[in-house]
């Protein structure tokens, strides 16, 4: 389970001076089950406005979004969200943390601490159970945050640049960890990323966007096959071929402002 | 400057800033004020708080001052803390209440005392509701503060993890996010209780209280009983703040270790 359909969604934001921004317009899109699909475009592109409007935390101006044909909303209990900053709750421990979706649906306190006992080994961190979230490192909370996101075994989960926070080694570490969890656990991913190395390393699929209006670029498949190796001349082409057409926007995007930095 | 000086924080140099004190004001009033009356000397004082202990109402003093201590603040937690809650998480509360709040946290707690008077009579009630008018302002205050400024993350992390209905939100996000805050103002409004005390308990309201009992001493033109009463008044509110502080960082507050604010 995890279909996503995405259809029509457009959101403008009315500036303080009534004036409109549109940051996304008329975005439709099929993400299939267990697929893991990456975001990437230059920033104000409208990809975390997207991923948030996905999740319910937004409403879209028109459009829909339904998760296996359930129309999303609000926030809701199918889907699961990573978010960029840290998000764990610092007055909860380890445990606390991860058990507190299963809390909010009404379980007892031993059963949704056994359960998130298995989530919290399976990021890795059985030693840390009874931790607070200020004595663990970056890396170490965003693996409880996504312990804590599939401790309510969502079908779907939105990761907002989840890594986008920590240092180079950690982050390749945790995208392989990502991978296997994925695998093992069987979940669509949809992921927003700055970096389309890491595009390119996890995902089925990625979506470049193009900004204002934020609209779908270009749809570019990964038919490499997993483990996947980032010196592989293969890797290294679809990581350059993704390069080029966000740089291409960006620069669009700053002759644009120059010209209307000239008006 | 900081640091260099061998056991900067051995406890040596608060004994030897209080001696220090002590001589000077047994010297100042022996030697240079000889009026007991003006100046009570250091040991005038531990005399007469020795025959206070012998033969006085102390302990009857520290009762009653305790139950208009606590008759105020508990009075102003009861309702300053839902009042700060309902105007920091609902922007429509805050418009309408804060015109009102505002109009009256500015009048001094002690120009309420005539009402206090009009309204509980001479009772501990009266004395209660004046420490409580002091209390409740920091209380709501920081309530709200703390509420307005809770990381927006939080609340849509509880969202996405089921917790969606205002009250859910509020006692599992918003009051553990917001009690740092929350501490601070009680904190604040226990040392506001114990200055509001004193003048309360002056009025009458009682036979007995620490504050009173500086205003009956004042009129027996005993100044060293006043004395000790202004020490122990000092001594149970630094005490008070003490107990406050470190509870609350040891307990509620224990995973605020570390955090950088």
């Amino acid at each position: 389970m995890g279909r996503v359909e995405i259809s029509h969604i457009c959101r403008e934001f009315v500036k303080e001076d009534g004036s409109r921004v549109v940051a996304l317009s008329d975005i439709t899109l099929s993400i299939a089950d267990d697929e893991f699909v990456s975001f990437v475009g230059p920033s104000g592109c409208g990809k975390t406005t997207l991923l948030r409007i996905i999740a319910g935390l937004d409403k879209a101006s028109s459009g829909e979004v339904r998760v296996d044909g359930s129309l999303i909303t609000g926030p809701g209990q199918k889907v699961g969200m990573v978010f960029q900053e840290y998000s764990l709750f610092p007055w909860r421990n380890v445990i606390s943390n991860v058990a507190f979706g299963l809390q909010m649906r009404g379980m007892s306190k031993e059963e949704r601490y056994a359960i998130a006992r298995k989530y919290i080994s399976l990021v890795g961190l059985s030693q840390f159970e009874q931790s607070y979230p200020y004595e663990l490192s970056g890396g170490m909370r965003q693996r409880v945050a996504i312990a804590r996101a599939l401790a309510t075994d969502p079908d779907l989960l939105l990761m907002d640049e989840p890594f986008g926070a920590l240092d180079a080694q950690t982050r390749n570490h945790m995208q392989c960890e990502l991978l296997d969890i994925w695998e093992t656990k069987k979940k669509t991913i949809l992921f927003v990323t700055h970096s389309c190395d890491e595009a390119v390393f996890l995902s089925d699929r990625v979506v470049v966007l193009s900004p204002r209006p934020g609209i779908i670029r270009e749809i570019v498949n990964i038919p490499i096959s997993r483990p996947r190796d980032r010196t592989n001349k293969e890797f290294i082409d679809l990581r350059r071929c993704l390069l080029e057409m966000i740089e291409d926007e960006e620069r669009e995007e700053e002759r644009i402002k120059c010209k209307s930095g000239n008006l | 400057m900081t640091g260099n000086l061998p056991g900067l924080r051995s406890p040596g140099f608060t004994i030897l800033s209080i001696s220090a004190l002590l001589i000077f004001w047994q010297v100042l009033a022996d030697e240079i004020v000889q009026n007991r009356f003006i100046l009570p000397s250091c040991t005038d004082v531990i005399i007469a708080f020795y025959d206070l202990i012998v033969s006085g109402t102390m302990t009857m003093d520290f009762a009653i001052s305790m139950i208009h201590f606590f008759i105020g603040l508990g009075l102003s937690l009861l309702i300053g803390v839902p009042t700060g809650i309902v105007i920091g998480w609902y922007p429509i509360a805050n418009r309408l209440l804060d015109p009102i709040i505002e109009i009256i946290r500015p009048i001094p707690p002690l120009a309420w005392i005539p009402f206090a008077i009009v309204w509980f009579g001479l009772t501990d009630l009266a004395a209660g509701f004046v420490i409580f008018i002091g209390a409740v302002f920091p209380v709501l205050i920081n309530t709200y503060e703390g509420f307005r400024n809770i990381p927006r993350i939080f609340v849509e992390a509880g969202k996405m993890l089921g917790c969606t209905s205002n009250a859910a939100l509020i006692r599992f996000i918003a009051i553990p996010a917001a009690l740092p805050h929350l501490a601070a103002g009680f904190r604040v409004a226990s040392g506001v209780a114990w200055m509001c005390l004193v003048a309360a308990e002056m009025f009458g309201v009682s036979r007995f209280g620490l504050g009173q009992k500086i205003w009956w001493y004042y009129n027996l033109h005993q100044m060293d009983k006043v004395m000790v009463y202004m020490l122990i008044l000092g001594f149970i509110g630094l005490f008070i703040d003490y107990l406050f502080r470190y509870g609350m960082n040891r307990t509620l507050l224990r995973w605020r270790q570390g955090e950088v604010n």
